[in-house]
């Protein structure tokens, strides 16, 4: 299982950084896709095998689909992969890789540090402290926001659909 | 024989069961080619392909032969890669889905405890076959299909997952052979006969077969999604369409028809009796039903098929907890 958590752990690696510098947009998203069932087979070989198959049900089978359905639309073509590739120019990446290579500086060193590094709150919240925070003391705003949400669904909902008129239109073609 | 240990043993057999299990399939769907067509002339009073051996039953010998010595051209404006990772997605997702099936108390190759998860996952994966084939042809018709297949797919998955959640609910597990266990005295199709009209549908919708193929309609989009891949390339995809349908048909028997279940008969015997009759059912539906319009196929789903699977997974939940005890 070592072996398997070790392999899948390059392999999402590998196929991050091909999203990252692909060109051609829906082969970036293909990398993408192997990338997340990378990451749910190390789901697997840690054994959370739920977590693992909920990865691959929600990112890859349906927001992926989204993401790549988009793209399709837009059909982007030759003259989205040169732009792309102006833009992987060294100057261009330069900064943005060392303002990353400082935070990984910073992680690297927090983890050496183990959990000795004193942190600035004084302790560390844990999930379980959050989740009973929102559902406790907070509920009535979470479910607050949740109507929210689904106010703004409703909206989008109708500020999608076909005027008036031409919805008769479709209707006379029955 | 020192290293034939019976843990070696235990491996071979299971090997031996995986490879049994996956030519099965395979040879199914090939066979299920030619079943279709012979039973979709039966039903609408002509002969169908019988010129080739006795009753055409070597048709299939002479459509392989066809399909194998086809020209595999990959058109100039394709996207060579992701033109030729399609059809492979489209037949191994589907395939690695048997790998949940339980055929009989000895037979299966996997028992996961996430089993259903498992064949959502693929289900979701299957979906990428049709995206990349479409797009990756250049065609516009191609891309078309595409759009529609993967529309309607997403938008079957939703309550196909949401109908078998009943199943779950009474079993209690996510395990297929644990589910056909549980259905020791009462087949699930009766306290779920709403989840199983849903799955039934979800299932024919997912795997575009009849009457939801607006993906591929000839008349419309002049094949959808396939129409540039040929030779083997398509061979995959069609042969993939036809594990697709056995596929949703074991499924059905494990989930709502309590699997190897039956008296009298071998366990094996009834699995396959359930699933061919599953599989003429694909074909009735094929030869019976006209092709819906397409934006009425959405809106049936969205509008009939969700509310009714998420009533049933309600009235589903609030009998499992007056059954409870304490």
């Amino acid at each position: 299982m070592e072996l398997a958590f070790y392999l899948s752990g390059l392999v999402a690696i590998v196929a991050t950084l091909g999203v990252i510098v692909g060109t051609n947009a829906v082969h970036s998203l293909l990398n993408l896709i192997v990338s997340l069932i990378a990451v749910a087979i190390v789901f697997f070989a840690l054994g959370a095998p739920f977590a693992g198959a909920l990865e691959v049900i929600v990112y890859a089978g349906a927001i992926m689909v989204l993401f790549v359905f988009v793209v399709m639309i837009l059909n982007l073509g030759q003259g989205a992969d040169e732009q792309e590739r102006l833009w992987l120019r060294a100057r261009t990446w330069l900064l943005p890789a060392a303002l990353s290579l400082i935070l990984l500086g910073t992680l690297l060193v927090t983890l050496a540090a183990g959990d000795g590094g004193q942190m600035i709150g004084g302790r560390t919240l844990t999930a379980k402290a959050v989740g009973t925070t929102l559902f406790g003391p907070w509920l009535l705003v979470v479910e607050l926001a949740a109507m929210l949400l689904l106010a703004g669904l409703v909206t989008a909902s109708h500020v999608g659909r076909l005027p008036r008129d031409r919805r008769d239109d479709r209707k006379g073609g029955d | 024989m020192s290293w034939l240990t019976p843990q070696v043993i235990d491996i071979l057999y299971a090997m031996f069961q995986a490879i049994v299990i996956l030519l099965g399939a395979v040879l199914l769907g090939a066979v299920m080619t030619v079943v279709e067509r012979r039973l979709l002339g039966l039903w609408q009073d002509r002969y169908g392909p019988n010129r080739v051996g006795p009753f055409g039953s070597l048709q299939l010998i002479a459509d392989m032969i066809k399909i194998f010595f086809k020209e595999d051209w990959i058109p100039p404006f394709a996207d060579r890669k992701l033109f030729m990772l399609a059809p492979m997605i489209a037949m191994a997702s589907l395939l690695l889905s048997f790998m949940i099936i339980p055929i009989t108390p000895g037979w299966g190759i996997a028992d996961l405890n996430i089993g259903l998860l498992f064949f959502f996952a693929m289900a979701g994966i299957n979906v990428y076959a049709v995206l990349f084939g479409g797009w990756a042809s250049g065609n516009k018709y191609a891309l078309l299909g595409a759009m529609r297949a993967s529309a309607q797919t997403l938008s079957y998955e939703v309550f196909m997952g949401l109908a078998l959640m009943g199943v779950v609910g009474l079993a209690g597990s996510f395990n297929m052979r644990e589910i056909v266990q549980a259905q020791e005295g009462l087949w699930f199709i009766v306290p779920q006969f709403f989840g199983f009209c849903t799955f039934l549908i979800a299932g024919i919708a997912v795997t575009h077969r009849h009457p939801f193929d607006q993906p591929e309609a000839e008349q419309e989009l002049a094949d959808g999604y396939h129409i540039e891949f040929s030779s083997m390339k398509f061979g995959m995809f069609f042969i993939g369409e036809y594990v697709g349908m056995v596929l949703v048909s074991a499924l059905i028997v494990t989930l709502f028809f309590g699997g190897w279940q039956g008296p009298w008969l071998p366990p094996f015997v009834w699995f396959a009796l359930k699933t061919g009759f599953f599989l003429m059912l694909f074909v009735l539906l094929r030869a019976s039903l006209p092709r819906p319009r397409y934006d009425r196929v959405m809106s049936f789903g969205w509008r009939v098929c969700l509310p009714l699977t998420l009533i049933n997974l309600l009235v589903t939940g609030v009998v499992i907890l007056l059954d409870t005890p304490g």
